[in-house]
């Protein structure tokens, strides 16, 4: 207890460009919080009735002097400002070909899957030097994932996924809080963060651990177990059983859009409007289908909502999303 | 507590009979006994908001859960914000020291409306009486913020009853929001215009707009929590079909105003007491009197800097933010003028000064660490961590305690018509001040470790830092009580006051202390602007000063 630190480690990208605004901040509060409080201890003791001082024509109001210490704070104010807010859209757009990591939170417990299948609670193994991009949604209230050495948290939200990305800069093991409060074992909606180097990762992902999934069983995960294989594949799976398929397929019989290739691309509504497919679009046209209809398909699509673990969407995600990299990549060849 | 002075007091009456008597205490139409009603019903609910904070503070001293478990310790967090915020903060300044002397401030027999006033303190009494409830059968784990889904779908705790207390109490807000409004627009005595005005008036004349344009949302949002609890019916949370975060938005657009509500009209009596203590007009008087409005009017548009993190959109965040440094520049102006009326002044360090110094470091303190939560980046770091815990203790415990400590000093002598000891004020200021310093100071460098808030186990580097902050709580708690004592004392052996014993400016020092009923004999007619002190009072007064005169 008695080694206690009194500024947290840095161990991501961002965690420095914070730090360095967090201490311009600090240095801008003390030519302030340093001076003005000397300005005011020695007026009140130079000033005060005991003392003789000359105190003929005193001023009551100068404009001068309001502009100045109006205009000043304002200019410094608004450095900040562009600055933080620079800094703001760096932290909040995506990284190139991020390593996706699926986040669950529930009360009160954290659920992670990677995308090979291997899952893991309140803890989170990602190898070090890579761009990571987690997608996380919550089962029940509103959790937030924070990781003080990252300088980042981002709330998970019911209903809705949530990303954050970084980039770990150091190995080791690092804290990870709910920062948002979640009801009664909040404080205990605690775990770690372990940065591995890439190899330690790559074995750590084809380690068999038994994992609790976020309805409450327990199952052993690793790549050849039989739990199924990777998300994408599990999402398969999921695909056939809901009877995806009769619909959602590229041959002449198809009364749904085909799948392949469309993640990550733009797609026209009916309503004429143009998205790009994500993580979120997905899911609402999974959940509630009537919501946003594709230009040239009628509003025949069952809703899911409730018919679906949040586990299984983000497996059909999963799936969806392997569709585009195939095709991707075959392009490319 | 009768006075000699030959005009019976507003506290003298006429009832032969207990009953009498209590009708009329609890009949009253005066403002003043409504302000005096106002003041121990708020005072107590200070007492038990501070015991609540006494167990979480005792507990946060180890690492584990020993004095209390998760549940209690969750109750008592929400049963301390609930309460020092809307049954303390947000009545505090206004409806005991607004109450009580906007009237003689402006030369008026009463409010413009005085059975509302009544009323509205009859509102406040109930709401309290439902939050009372709720703490007593059981208590609410939500958080002052009740944050949907968990508040609306989740939680075994009173949520209905606490919402049910806040909803009813929201009324009682907005009348006395109403009553000041009307009050200053229509009942100033002859030849006091808008400029002339006493920068408290200003500074509770911008309150009371927040107070009625903002609270009916939180009633709104309040009230759609408890349709949602009961009905089932689809509003925030997103298994009915509903959106988390709607209520948020409209949660913030009450509270962060609210946060206003109670820090304006503490800017409105440091204004009061250091223009006193210099024995000068006060610098920039237009300015600050305009930056009372500026604050309330921007101060309506920076609510999402709550929500950097909330996935609330970056342009969102980004105009967020912008607008939060601008709402902070008005709180410079403020500061800077304060400063500047120092220089040239005849200073003494009487208590009410010296919580209005106090109140100058903490609030420098407090406002420039809201420069840092306004930074989106940098928020996305010490949300909803102790950073944000000291932050706003030092606006609303540093900054609203201290001031109400120091109006209700300052004005002691008015209102009970007897003067406080001296030695013990000063005392007190000094043990408060840093009291409160050690026990917030040390939150800041928790929360940019990373200690998130609301949790009672924590990891155990941050226990030194959270011994000494349980430290400075303890000489915190000292430091609140000892006013208790001595103000109570002073009310049975305290000096008799005379009419102006600061040998102040304002309509309220020319009637006498405590004032007649009627407020004064007859009405004043104002001919010169607020603290009209002569441009030679500085060195009249630092003249008269001889060795052994107070400090």
């Amino acid at each position: 207890m008695w080694g206690f630190p009194l500024f947290p480690e840095q161990a991501s990208t961002v965690a420095g460009q914070i730090d360095l605004l967090y201490f311009a901040l600090v240095g801008l509060s003390l030519i302030f919080a340093g001076i003005l409080p000397f300005v005011v201890l020695y007026l009140i003791v130079r000033y005060h009735r005991s003392m003789k001082a000359d105190r003929s024509n005193p001023i009551n109001s100068s404009l001068k002097l309001e502009l100045t210490w109006s205009i000043i704070p304002f200019i410094l104010s608004m450095g900040v400002f562009f600055w933080s807010t620079f800094l703001f859209f760096q932290i909040n757009a995506d990284p190139d070909d991020p390593l996706e990591i699926y986040v669950i939170g529930k009360q009160w417990m954290w659920h992670l899957q990677h995308p090979n299948g291997k899952r893991e609670n309140n803890e989170l193994h990602v190898p070090v030097g890579q761009p990571i991009k987690l997608i996380m949604t919550s089962q029940d209230v509103i959790h937030s994932f924070y990781i003080p050495a990252f300088r980042l948290k981002k709330d998970v939200v019911p209903g809705r996924y949530t990303t954050m990305w970084f980039e770990p800069t150091k190995t080791g093991e690092y804290h990870l809080f709910c920062a948002e409060y979640c009801g009664t074992e909040h404080s205990a909606m605690i775990g770690r963060v372990v940065v591995l180097p890439l190899p330690d990762y790559q074995r750590w992902l084809t380690t068999e651990e038994p994992a609790i999934l976020p309805d409450g069983s327990t199952i052993s995960t690793g790549v050849s177990s039989d739990s199924g294989g990777s998300m994408a594949e599990i999402g398969a799976q999921v695909f056939q059983q809901q009877g995806c398929v009769s619909c959602h397929r590229t041959d002449s019989a198809a009364r749904a859009p085909v799948l392949n290739n469309i993640f990550g691309k733009p797609t026209s509504l009916a309503s004429g409007e143009t998205l790009t497919v994500d993580e979120e679009y997905l899911r609402e046209s999974i959940l509630r289908p009537q919501a946003k209809i594709t230009v040239g398909y009628g509003p025949i699509m069952p809703t899911f909502e409730g018919q679906l673990t949040e586990d299984q969407v983000l497996q059909l995600i999963a799936y969806i999303k392997s569709l585009s990299d195939v095709d991707a990549n075959e392009e490319n060849q | 507590m009768s006075t000699t002075s030959p005009v019976a007091s507003f506290y003298n009456d006429h009832s032969r009979t207990m009953i009498d008597w209590l009708k009329s205490w609890f009949l009253t139409i005066d403002h003043k006994r409504i302000a005096i009603l106002y003041l121990i019903t708020i005072n107590i609910f200070f007492l038990l908001g501070g015991a609540a904070a006494t167990v979480l503070r005792a507990e946060l001293v180890t690492p584990q859960a020993d004095l209390v478990q998760s549940d209690t310790y969750n109750k008592l967090f929400t049963l301390h914000g609930v309460i020092m915020i809307f049954f303390f903060l947000v009545p505090s300044i206004p409806a005991v020291l607004g109450n009580f002397l906007l009237p003689l401030m402006l030369g008026a027999k009463d409010l413009a409306f005085p059975r509302l006033n009544l009323l509205s303190w009859y509102v406040f009494f109930i709401g309290g009486l439902f939050a009372l409830a709720a703490t007593s059968l059981g208590g609410v784990d939500t958080g002052w913020t009740f944050y949907t889904p968990y508040s609306s779908t989740y939680a075994n705790s009173n949520v209905i009853l606490t919402a049910t207390g806040i909803f009813i109490m929201g009324f009682s807000s907005i009348l006395t929001g109403i009553n000041f409004i009307v009050t200053i627009h229509k009942m100033r005595a002859p030849g006091l215009t808008w400029f002339r005005l006493p920068l408290f008036v200003w500074a509770n004349y911008a309150t009371s707009i927040i107070q009625v344009l903002a609270t009916p949302v939180l009633g709104v949002s309040i009230a759609l929590v408890a349709v949602e609890r009961l009905l089932g019916v689809g509003i925030f949370d997103p298994a009915l079909g509903g959106d988390p975060l709607l209520f948020q938005h409209l949660f913030w657009f009450y509270s962060h105003p609210a946060v206003y509500i109670m820090i304006l009209p503490a800017m409105g009596v440091i204004s009061e007491l250091i223009s006193c203590y210099s024995r000068k007009r006060v610098f920039g008087y237009e300015f600050i009197a305009l930056s009372s409005i500026a604050i309330a009017v921007i101060g309506f548009f920076v609510w999402g800097h709550h929500m950097f993190v909330s996935s609330q959109s970056v342009y969102s965040g980004l105009v967020f933010s912008f607008l939060s440094y601008l709402v902070a520049i008005p709180s410079a102006i403020k500061v800077f003028n304060w400063t500047a009326t120092l220089y040239k002044g005849s200073i003494s360090y009487s208590t009410p000064m010296l919580y209005a110094m106090g109140f100058m470091g903490v609030f420098v303190i407090g406002g420039l660490t809201g420069l840092f939560l306004a930074a989106s980046a940098l928020d996305v770091h010490v949300h909803d961590t102790y950073f944000v815990v000291a932050h706003f203790h030092y606006i609303m415990v540093g900054g609203a305690i201290m001031a109400y400590l120091g109006g209700l000093h300052y004005w002691w002598p008015k209102i009970t018509g007897r003067l406080y000891s001296e030695i013990w004020g000063r005392l007190s200021a000094l043990i408060i001040f840093v009291g409160f310093n050690l026990t917030f100071f040390p939150q800041f460098f928790l929360g940019y470790l990373g200690m998130p808030r609301r949790y009672h186990v924590y990891p155990e580097e941050f226990q030194v830092l959270h011994v000494l902050s349980s430290a400075g709580s303890t000489i915190l708690g000292i430091g609140y009580m000892i006013p208790i004592i001595y103000l109570l004392v002073s009310l049975r052996y305290g000096e008799i006051a005379k009419s102006n014993p600061w040998r102040a400016k304002g309509l309220e020092w020319q009637t006498t202390s405590p004032p007649p009923t009627e407020n004064f004999e007859h009405t004043p007619i104002v001919t010169e602007e607020a603290y009209a002190y002569p441009p030679e009072e500085p060195e009249r007064d630092a003249a008269s000063y001889r060795p052994g005169s107070p400090l």
